[in-house]
């Protein structure tokens, strides 16, 4: 039931709502505005906010200069790849651990969330002599398989936090029915989940996409994504700040639009079991 | 409930995932290891010898070690304080009744979608710049000198960039929990004429505290390990020099992977304990 | 007829797998410095005269640095090609890592890099990396703010003249600094400047037994003067300033001196992004009457990594990039003022290039910087700012971090010496001296 309010309460609630949110969306508003500049606007002193000329000229310079679709598609392949694979496997073992639990179950979790505080510059030498072995250097599939690992602790708990959320009576009744193992987790379970599966890909998916230790340093040309795209424009010669914002924009784009469509999907699970 | 079927169908279905970053975990970790124990200089022929403990020895009584540690803790608990403080703030604002809501926390979760190389270089040049910086404008406005944010301010600095980035991620997973409250409840409590502070007090914030660890946990995994952010603004100079990133100079500039393997494994170390610590919270609610 | 078209058909896939075969694609690693990325949009020229394809993988300074000695260091085998500099050249060809560029081709005419690069980029007499451009570093100033301080500059100045400009020209009102310097702390950023300057005060990084020097007189000199410059002088925010953040502020007028690289001449006298293009005029970096001048030695250089199975094909590509045709190439499509500099005598031969107004000063500033005998007192190790060790870029960077710090007011000069000390005894132990 709503709670009854003043037009005057919501009046207030809109506006103070609005200036906060504006101000912390402000930082990438104006990135965009500014990619729309020319670099002598960009650093024009007052700064100037809205009206100027705006020129697309920044865009097809950093066009131009590098194959923009290639690391674009590159951050796709290794983000959604990761994330594909690292809830195939962490379906069956949050499943486990949310119906079968054992004493050890919360043990293997934490410790599972535990791998995921090794830090990655320590042992950036190991694992790179090992993708040298392995021949996997600048491979998409050895990113997909490392962006999983680095994921798939994040993944088994929130997949493992709905999970729980599921009475297991329905389980219970399944398995009355007859259901194989098989076809409770694909029948019973997964369509009861899939918001929490959902919402697990988007976050994992967004997580992959941001990457940027691994990603620029197991890459060269074949499979750099866009972290690499930006790290060639972070400090270029002269006056850079229109086609920083630029490659900026065109690096956080698509994971912006796809976070804002998928909003909804993205917050209703997002609770990591923080809600009961 | 569980039958011993189930329980070996459920040990079999774990297995791929546990196995999987038993590897990852395990194969790093013990070259790692190896390496620390070594003299292992690229730029010098590669591995010469062991050398027992004298990186181990080297790496914690550098003056550099004990400053690292204590910058990473500042950076990890300020972060911490701010996102959990600003986020409950701004659940509770998001939850009022107003018109476009949805908007709003659009504009408010995009921060998150942002990679941290961008978001530290868009603050660190076209903010956070003393000359050209949009933040030096402003303080020029009101008169005031502008600030040298990332020499003079650098820590505040940085955990500004790096919290403006993990506020949506608080901010959502406490506005579901808030959306969770039962309204009647608080209703109740306005009737009983409870004042806003102490029905703050009193029920939203203890239904909240779930939630509040969470965040906690989920965000201290992460913020341990920042490194993007310190890369591209202050490259560990004015006192931003953490524990990750002295592990980092040792092992590329230096090149020196046995003095790096050394740090990465207390690294591993002051994770552990920090984890412990958590989980001794965390676990609490877990079992719940 | 079926059948004789089936063998005109294999005929053709033979000869198309024949041509492939012999048609490498290069994967090139290089910095995003201005020269490096006109270079690739003139890669087409290189694809239409030999058939390979190149792919680029551009990366700022710092980032591609740690690739590039990550991937050397491991045999990773990642890059056919890397731009490297005159610091890690020397390193890595006493590593074997790199193949020794001494069969060039007659056409190349290896004997017209200019002798300063060739020295730099040598290891025991043989060049291991080809210069695509090479720098010093001198003096731009803005001649219209010279005259209203009522000032000369005369072509080889000394610091206190330099002081005295600087602090003549400051306007902080108007955001006119006198003078521009890098703060930012690493090793090829204020330490390059610095290491340069401390090599005119007569300082050396080690003595010839590699004790660190930070303790002498001549350093205590060096990082007193600077500091008190940069804070009568300088800009807001000096300490974290590099070339690029220096190179802004100077292209919109804020500085009336700039002591940097070479290769900015051509950034701050095109007036399509600088706002005092037709005010620049140049000087030799400054003096302390002691010999050496405050000037550096750098060059971008191409290199090939030992082992790489398209050596031949990555040669073809080093002769092309670093070539006289390529930098005719340039003027043609985007006039001399634009050509790689620095690397080739014959270029400052050339009729065209000698009405470029910093062509002559940046020529001078180049052959007045010895790589082989910087400082004043005897050193064990070469380079001008920089010191051809492996561990120097870690200690570097170290110690630049302090200086910063000191330039930031957060510690004094001596504070700033005294750790800078202990951290290079400290990190010369480690290393085995």
């Amino acid at each position: 039931m709503a709670r009854a309010v003043t037009t005057q309460r919501k009046t207030i609630n809109t506006i103070f709502a609005w200036a906060v949110g504006l101000l912390i969306f402000f930082p990438i508003l104006w990135t965009i505005l500014t990619s729309f500049k020319t670099e002598a606007t960009a650093i024009a002193d007052p700064p100037v906010f809205l009206f100027f000329d705006w020129t697309l000229e920044n865009y097809a310079v950093v066009q131009e200069r590098s194959n923009y679709m290639r690391f674009l598609w590159n951050s796709v392949i290794i983000a959604g790849g990761s994330t594909i694979l690292g809830v195939i496997i962490a379906v069956p073992a949050a499943w486990s651990m949310a119906f079968v639990p054992s004493k050890r179950t919360k043990d293997i979790l934490l410790w599972m969330l535990s791998t995921k505080m090794l830090p990655a510059v320590g042992v950036l030498y190991p694992i790179y002599l090992l993708f040298i072995k392995l021949g996997i250097l600048d491979t998409r599939v050895g990113l997909v398989v490392v962006m999983m690992l680095i994921n798939l602790p994040i993944i088994v708990w929130m997949l493992y936090t709905y999970f729980k959320e599921i009475p297991g009576e329905i389980l219970e009744a399944a398995r009355m029915d007859g259901a194989s193992l098989r076809e409770e987790i694909i029948h019973v379970l997964t369509p009861m989940a899939v918001p929490g599966i959902a919402s697990t890909i988007l976050l994992n998916f967004i997580l992959a996409w941001n990457e940027a230790f691994w990603t620029l340093n197991l890459t060269a040309a074949k499979a750099a994504p866009l972290t690499a795209f930006i790290a060639s424009y972070s400090s270029p010669e002269g006056l850079f700040y229109a086609k920083l914002s630029a490659a900026s924009v065109m690096a956080i784009a698509p994971i912006l639009v796809m976070g804002w469509f998928s909003q909804k999907q993205l917050v209703r699970g997002l609770t990591f079991g923080a809600v009961k | 409930m569980a039958t011993q079927h189930s329980r070996s169908a459920a040990r079999i279905m774990m297995a791929p995932a546990v196995i999987l970053l038993l590897g990852w975990m395990l194969i790093p970790l013990t070259m790692t290891l190896v390496f620390s124990f070594k003299k292992y200089l690229p730029m010098r022929g590669g591995d010469l010898g062991w050398v027992g403990f004298e990186n181990y020895v080297r790496f914690v009584t550098s003056s550099a070690f004990w400053p690292a540690v204590g910058t990473t803790l500042v950076i990890v608990g300020g972060v911490l304080v701010i996102t959990v403080v600003f986020g409950v703030l701004l659940a509770m604002l998001l939850d009022q009744p107003m018109w476009g809501q949805g908007i709003v926390r659009l504009l408010v979760i995009a921060p998150f979608f942002v990679m941290p190389t961008v978001s530290a270089l868009v603050w660190k040049n076209m903010f956070m710049d003393p000359v050209n910086g949009l933040l030096a404008h402003l303080w020029k406005f009101f008169g005031a000198q502008p600030v040298e944010w990332l020499s003079d301010a650098s820590m505040t600095s940085i955990i500004m960039i790096v919290s403006w980035q993990w506020l949506p991620f608080a901010t959502l997973i406490l506005l579901t929990a808030i959306q969770s409250l039962d309204s009647e409840q608080l209703e109740a409590a306005e009737m009983d004429g409870a004042k806003p502070l102490s029905r703050f007090g009193y029920i939203i914030l203890p239904h909240l505290a779930r939630a509040i660890t969470i965040v906690v946990l989920i965000q201290t995994i992460f913020l341990l390990s920042i490194f993007a952010e310190i890369f591209v603004t202050t490259q560990g100079s004015f006192g931003t020099r953490t524990l990750t990133y002295l592990i980092f100079q040792r092992v590329l500039e230096s090149q020196n992977v046995g003095l790096g393997s050394a740090g990465g494994v207390y690294a591993i170390i002051l994770a552990n304990i920090v984890a412990i610590f958590l989980m001794r919270i965390v676990g609490k609610n877990l079992d719940a | 007829m079926k059948l004789k078209n089936a063998l005109v058909a294999v005929s053709a896939l033979v000869s198309v797998a024949a041509t492939a075969a012999y048609a490498e694609t290069l994967t090139i690693a290089t910095v995003n410095n201005g020269d490096m990325i006109r270079m690739q949009g003139l890669t087409d020229d290189f694809t239409e005269k030999t058939g390979h394809e190149v792919e680029w993988v551009t990366l700022e300074e710092n980032v591609l640095r740690q690739r590039v000695t990550q991937d050397i260091a491991t045999q990773g085998g990642q890059f056919d090609i890397m731009t490297i500099g005159m610091y890690e050249a020397p390193i890595w060809a006493s590593n074997d890592w790199l193949v020794a560029l001494d069969d060039l081709s007659e056409d190349y005419d290896a004997d017209d890099i200019l002798p300063a690069m060739r020295d730099g980029l040598s290891y025991e007499g043989t060049l291991y990396a080809a210069p695509f451009y090479g720098e010093s570093s001198m003096i731009m100033y803005r001649t219209d703010l010279m005259e209203a301080a009522g000032l000369e500059m005369p072509d080889a100045p000394t610091w206190d003249f330099v002081k005295e400009a600087a602090i003549a020209m400051t306007d902080k009102d108007n955001e006119i600094y006198g003078v521009c310097l890098r703060g930012k702390a690493g090793w090829g950023e204020n330490m390059a400047f610095l290491t340069a300057m401390s090599n005119s005060f007569g300082a050396r990084w080690f003595d010839e037994d590699w004790n660190a020097q930070f303790d002498s007189e001549a350093w205590a000199n060096t990082l007193t003067f600077y500091l008190d410059l940069m804070e009568q002088a300088g800009p807001p925010g000096a300490s974290t300033n590099g070339f690029n953040e220096n190179l802004a502020l100077f292209q919109q007028g804020k500085c009336g001196m700039w002591i940097d690289a070479t290769v900015a001449a051509s950034f701050v006298t095109n007036p399509d992004d600088s706002t005092v293009a037709d005010k620049v005029d140049f000087a030799l970096a400054p003096d302390m009457g002691k010999g050496p001048r405050g000037n550096w030695l750098w060059a971008w250089a191409l290199a090939i990594p030992a082992g790489t199975e398209k050596e031949g094909a990555a040669k073809e590509f080093i002769e092309w990039a670093t070539s006289k045709e390529y930098i005719e190439l340039v003027a043609e499509n985007e006039g001399w003022a634009n050509v790689p500099p620095g690397a080739r005598t014959s270029l400052y031969e050339n009729e065209n290039y000698k009405d470029i107004p910093f062509a002559q000063m940046t020529l001078d500033s180049i052959n007045s910087a010895n790589p082989l005998q910087p400082t004043v007192d005897p050193v064990p190790y070469q380079g001008v700012q920089f010191v051809a060790i492996p561990e120097f870029a870690g200690i570097g960077t170290q110690v630049g971090q302090e200086f910063s710090a000191a330039l930031a007011g957060q510690q004094t000069a001596e504070e700033a010496l005294e750790k800078a000390q202990a951290l290079t005894t400290d990190e010369m132990e480690a290393a085995g001296y």
